[in-house]
C-alpha cells in the first residue's frame, strides 16, 4: 500500500470501518511510514480533543418542556385530523345535523323510505320467483288465458297482453304479496332474461313515472297510469327494459281489456 | 472567520417565551377553553385528544424524546448559536411529529437528525442571502497536508475555545460530518443516512474535513505567542 492509498483510508481506519484486511494493510503501512504514522497521531490528537473538550452541546433543560408542550398542542390540534379533521367536521356537522331531522321526519311523512322498501321488496319477489321455481301459476303464453285466471283471485283485473311480436313472449303469471296487498304478477321472458310485473291499483289516477333505480343489478322501473302500479323488475339490460316498458304501456292504453 | 448570524425569524416558529406566558396564565386563570397542557402528564381541561391520538404522542415522545441533546447538538453547530438551534429543534420535532407515522424504522436518532440537519439547512439557505458566507466546495477545500509542519499540532487542554473556533470555521458541510462522527459517534452507515449520501461519500468527505480542521488548528497554533 502507498501513501495516497493509506491517506484515503485513514479516517476509516481510525473510526474501525475498515474491513480486517485492510486494518493489516494500514498497520503495515504506518509502521514503515513516518508521515502516515504522523499524519494518524494528528488525527487521533484532534478526535481525543473533540471528545475530551466536552464540545458536545446538550439540550438546555428547558427545551425539553417547550417541546413536549409544542408537540401535545401539535397533538391536539390534529387530534381529529386522524380521520376526521376540523374543517371536515365543520361541513358534516351540520349535515350530519340535517340528516338526523330529516331520518326524524321521514317515518311521519313516509316518504322516500317507504319507496325504497317498497323496490326491496320488488327485488326480493323477484329473486325468489326465480329461486323456488314459482315463476307462473298460470302458465300460459295466451293472454287471454292469463288475465281470466286472475279472476276471484283479486279484487282487480290487471291488463295483460302478450308481447311476443315484438320479443317479449308472455310466460304466465301468479298471485304475489307486495305493499301489503296481494297483487298480480306477470311474467314475461326476453331470451334467458325473465322480467316480472307486478300490478296493483293505484290511489293516483293521473299518470306518474318514477325513476329508474338499480338494485342488486337489477333494474326495478315503475310508473302509474289508469289507476293502476306497474313495477317491473329484469336483469335485462336496461335500454331493453325501457323498450319493454314502452310496448306495454302503449299496449295498455291502446288495447284495455 | 466566525460570523454571527443575525437571522430573520422564520415566522412559523413561535417565541420562546410566549408558550411559557401562555401556560401561567393558563394556571391562573383557569379558562374553559385550554389548550395548553401543565408541566406534567396530565391534560388541562379542554385537551381533546382520541385514544389513537394519545397512544400516538406516547410512542413519539418514548422514541423521540431520549434524543433531543443529539438533535440539539448538530442544530447548535450547525446554527453555532443556542437561541437558533433551539428553535431549529423544535420545528424539527413538530414536523418529526406531522411525520411520526410515516416512521417505520428502528433508528430514531438518525431520522431525528435528517430532520434537524434539513430544517437547519433551510434556515441556512434562507439566512445566507445577503451574507458572504464560504460556499462549500470539496475540491477547492482540499488541503494539502504537506504543507502542514506536523510537530505543530499539540492540544493542551486549555484549548478547548481555539478548537470550538476552528470547527465552527469549518463550511457546513465539512462541519456536520465531524459533528456526527466524532461527537455523536454515528457509524459511517447512519451519517451517510443522516446527510443523505452515499457510504464511500462519509469517509472521503471525513477526511478533507478532518484535513481542513487540522489545518484551521495548526495555523491558530502558530499565531499563538
Amino acid at each position: 500500500m502507498d501513501c495516497t492509498n493509506a491517506q484515503t483510508l485513514l479516517d476509516g481506519y481510525l473510526d474501525g470501518e475498515l474491513d480486517p484486511l485492510r486494518n493489516l494493510e494500514i498497520e503495515e503501512h504506518l509502521h514503515g511510514c513516518a508521515r502516515c504514522s504522523q499524519s494518524y497521531s494528528d488525527r487521533q490528537i484532534i478526535r481525543g480533543g473533540l471528545k475530551t473538550e466536552s464540545l458536545y452541546f446538550k439540550a438546555p433543560a428547558d427545551l425539553r418542556k417547550r417541546i413536549q408542550r409544542s408537540v401535545r398542542q401539535a397533538a391536539k390540534a390534529e387530534a381529529p385530523a386522524g380521520w376526521l379533521s376540523w374543517p371536515w367536521l365543520r361541513v358534516a356537522a351540520p349535515l350530519a345535523a340535517t340528516a338526523l331531522v330529516v331520518l326524524m321526519l321521514v317515518p311521519i311523512f313516509g316518504g322516500p323510505s317507504s319507496d325504497e322498501l317498497l323496490t326491496q321488496d320488488v327485488v326480493a319477489s323477484h329473486i325468489r320467483s326465480l329461486m323456488v321455481n314459482h315463476l307462473a301459476d298460470v302458465r300460459s303464453t295466451d293472454e287471454h288465458t292469463v288475465k281470466p285466471w286472475f279472476n276471484g283471485k283479486l279484487d282487480f283485473s290487471p291488463p295483460v297482453s302478450d308481447l311476443a311480436k315484438q320479443g317479449f313472449p308472455l310466460v304466465g303469471g301468479r298471485l304475489d304479496y307486495l305493499n301489503n296487498r296481494p297483487v298480480a304478477a306477470l311474467v314475461y321472458q326476453r331470451d334467458k332474461h325473465v322480467i316480472n310485473v307486478f300490478v296493483w291499483p293505484s290511489d293516483n289516477s293521473g299518470q306518474t313515472v318514477g325513476p329508474v333505480k338499480t338494485q342488486q343489478g337489477y333494474h326495478v322501473i315503475r310508473w302509474t297510469s289508469s289507476g293502476m302500479n306497474f313495477w317491473v323488475v329484469s336483469d335485462l339490460e336496461q335500454n331493453q327494459l325501457a323498450k319493454f316498458t314502452d310496448l306495454l304501456k302503449s299496449s295498455a292504453t291502446t288495447s284495455p281489456t | 472567520m466566525f460570523q454571527v448570524f443575525t437571522p430573520k425569524k422564520p415566522a412559523s416558529l413561535t417565541r420562546r417565551s410566549q408558550p411559557n406566558r401562555l401556560c401561567a396564565d393558563q394556571s391562573r386563570s383557569n379558562k374553559p377553553f385550554g389548550l395548553l397542557l401543565d408541566s406534567g402528564n396530565q391534560m388541562v381541561e379542554g385537551a381533546v385528544l382520541t385514544l389513537a391520538g394519545k397512544d400516538q404522542l406516547v410512542r413519539f415522545e418514548q422514541a423521540i424524546l431520549p434524543h433531543l441533546d443529539a438533535a440539539y447538538n448538530l442544530a447548535r453547530w450547525l446554527t453555532r448559536n443556542d437561541h437558533d438551534a433551539q428553535d431549529m429543534v423544535q420545528e424539527a420535532c413538530l414536523r418529526a411529529f406531522k411525520f411520526f407515522a410515516g416512521f417505520h424504522g428502528v433508528d430514531a436518532r438518525a431520522w431525528l437528525l435528517t430532520i434537524v440537519r434539513n430544517t437547519c439547512y433551510t434556515w441556512l439557505e434562507q439566512n445566507r442571502r445577503g451574507q458572504a458566507m464560504t460556499s462549500f466546495d470539496e475540491e477547492i477545500h482540499t488541503v494539502e497536508e504537506d504543507a502542514l509542519n506536523p510537530s505543530a499540532l499539540a492540544l493542551k487542554s486549555g484549548d478547548r475555545e481555539m478548537l470550538k473556533e476552528s470547527l465552527e470555521q469549518l463550511p457546513a458541510e465539512f462541519r456536520e460530518v465531524i459533528v456526527l462522527r466524532d461527537l455523536e459517534e454515528l457509524s459511517y452507515k447512519q451519517v451517510a443516512e443522516v446527510i443523505n449520501v452515499p457510504l464511500g461519500t462519509v469517509m472521503s468527505r471525513l477526511a478533507r474535513a478532518r484535513a481542513r480542521l487540522k489545518g484551521i488548528l495548526c495555523s491558530r497554533l502558530k499565531e499563538k505567542p
